[in-house]
């Protein structure tokens, strides 16, 4: 038996796999409600980011380790039960340590629970691998998510208010810079809004397409 | 045992259960106190930056906050109906929104265009004190709540000693669309309400959030420049302003003020 915590070609794919080749929100189109949501600004993508790729992680990793005494009958809602007890602890930690931001995510970060991209890896993976690769497989399922979260948070904040991380980049002509004197930047009120994320992760998604044109479904 | 029985499915599920219920338990219960100190700080760094005695883009420190909000705020609970201080209560365990769910606690608003349900028969007021002063008021804090376009906003309204010049207004809760209404919370509008007055000469409540611009405060004491594309979240404040500064709301309490001023 290998070393239970390889970390060698195949783990290393199961962690890179869900960055570009199969992509949980850019290929499988999963877990697009939060990432509307919460990327107007990019400290709240970030923060959402680390609790999901957190979330994925160890439920993947739960979920596994007891994958070979699970009822299957009942296997969901006990995946179901692990999930939503990860995402309360989270939850706590949040409200505990960076308060502001939690309350900007309000609800969202509750409804990691019912985020497919945590179901459908415990479900999909956890179920039939072992304990280490299921958590690399949820990391790296975390991160791929994680990535279009923080581009599309940065762009939306940059472009929507003129900001990244609450410091003022693109001046606005709204903002006073200096006694008399006005910024210059008009900012672009629909990146706020839900569908301004729907239109740049529609991009990305073109994008990805384009780059890699085995991603495109048949006709 | 097999492991499709029904026996075996019900311990299983009930140890999921039992291990996780004690995950989560374990956290809130750990977790608690900081929370607790977090909501705490964050309502005293919303009523300093009301009064204007902090500025929030400075980032200052929980320290700093909890040493001024100690030397210069103190919190009372009035009776509302008739505006006089009630000791009885306690300010540090006084919840404003819970005494206002509670029937004994509260009574059914009379109809109002804030659409506020339920007024409490007590509220929670901070009086800023001068600097270096034990009992002179410079400026009464006013928790203010109403209906938007899709939420309730809760802010404070910040008061001078005179009970009509106003010192400052903020949101720290509501669920307005982000970018329309949402931007009660923008420090440019908000910046636009201090030097305004919130009564008329009759003492009747009179600031109101008007479409397009209003003047400058000397000129046009009662106006405040609308929220595009938010006429309703504008509405909002108006009428919410309205109820709580009339006679439902902290009237009683703003004319007893008054009266000890003028003695």
């Amino acid at each position: 038996m290998a070393f239970p915590f390889a970390f060698g070609k195949k783990e290393r794919a199961v962690l890179l796999d869900p960055l570009f080749n199969n992509n949980p929100i850019m290929l499988q189109v999963l877990g697009i409600c939060s990432a509307l949501a919460v990327t107007t600004k990019l400290d709240k993508s970030i923060v959402m980011s680390v609790s999901l790729t957190m979330v994925t992680g160890f439920s993947s990793l739960a979920i596994s380790l007891i994958r070979n005494y699970i009822p299957t009958n009942v296997r969901i809602i006990i995946q179901l039960t692990i999930i939503a007890s990860l995402v309360i602890v989270t939850d706590q930690i949040l409200k505990a340590f960076v308060p502001a931001i939690s309350k900007q995510l309000s609800v969202f970060v509750g409804l990691i629970i019912t985020n497919c991209i945590v179901m459908g890896r415990a479900e999909a993976y956890a179920m039939q691998n072992p304990p280490w690769p299921s958590f690399i497989d949820g990391i790296g399922n975390g991160v791929g998510y994680s990535m279009i979260l923080i581009v599309t948070g940065f762009l939306r904040e940059l472009f929507g208010s003129g900001k990244v991380l609450g410091y003022s980049v693109l001046p606005l002509v709204t903002e006073q810079v200096a006694p008399g004197k006005f910024g210059w930047y008009v900012p672009n009120g629909m990146l706020l809004m839900a569908p301004g994320a729907l239109f740049l992760i529609g991009l990305f998604i073109w994008a990805l397409r384009v780059w890699k044109p085995e991603q495109v479904e048949k006709e | 045992m097999r492991r499709e029985g029904t026996l075996y499915t019900i311990l299983f599920t009930c140890g999921v259960c039992g291990i996780c219920s004690v995950l989560v338990s374990g956290a809130a219960v750990g977790l608690k106190e900081r929370q607790i100190a977090n909501r705490i700080l964050e309502r005293q760094t919303h009523v300093l930056a009301v009064t204007g005695m902090i500025d929030r883009g400075a980032h200052p420190t929980a320290s700093q906050i909890r040493e001024i909000f100690q030397d210069r705020v103190v919190a009372k609970v009035i009776d509302l109906a008739t505006g006089e201080f009630d000791d009885s209560a306690d300010v540090a365990t006084f919840d404003q929104r819970r005494a206002a769910k509670d029937p004994a606690t509260s009574t059914p608003a009379p109809e109002n265009d804030a659409r506020v349900l339920r007024l409490p028969k007590n509220a929670l007021v901070y009086l800023i004190r001068e600097k270096g002063s034990r009992d002179e008021i410079e400026q009464i804090v006013l928790p203010v709540e109403g209906m938007g376009l899709w939420s309730i906003l809760y802010g404070y309204l910040a008061l001078d000693k005179d009970t009509t010049t106003i010192r400052g207004i903020t949101f720290y809760e509501h669920g307005e669309t982000p970018g329309l209404g949402g931007e009660v919370e923008n420090p440019t509008w908000t910046a636009k309400w201090p030097g305004r007055k919130a009564f008329d000469n009759a003492w009747q409540p009179a600031v109101r959030v008007v479409k397009g611009v209003a003047g400058g405060p000397e000129e046009d004491p009662h106006h405040v420049d609308g929220l595009s594309g938010a006429t309703l979240t504008s509405r909002g404040v108006t009428n919410l302003l309205a109820f709580w500064l009339g006679d439902n709301g902290f009237g009683p309490f703003l004319g007893k003020i008054r009266e000890q001023q003028g003695s």
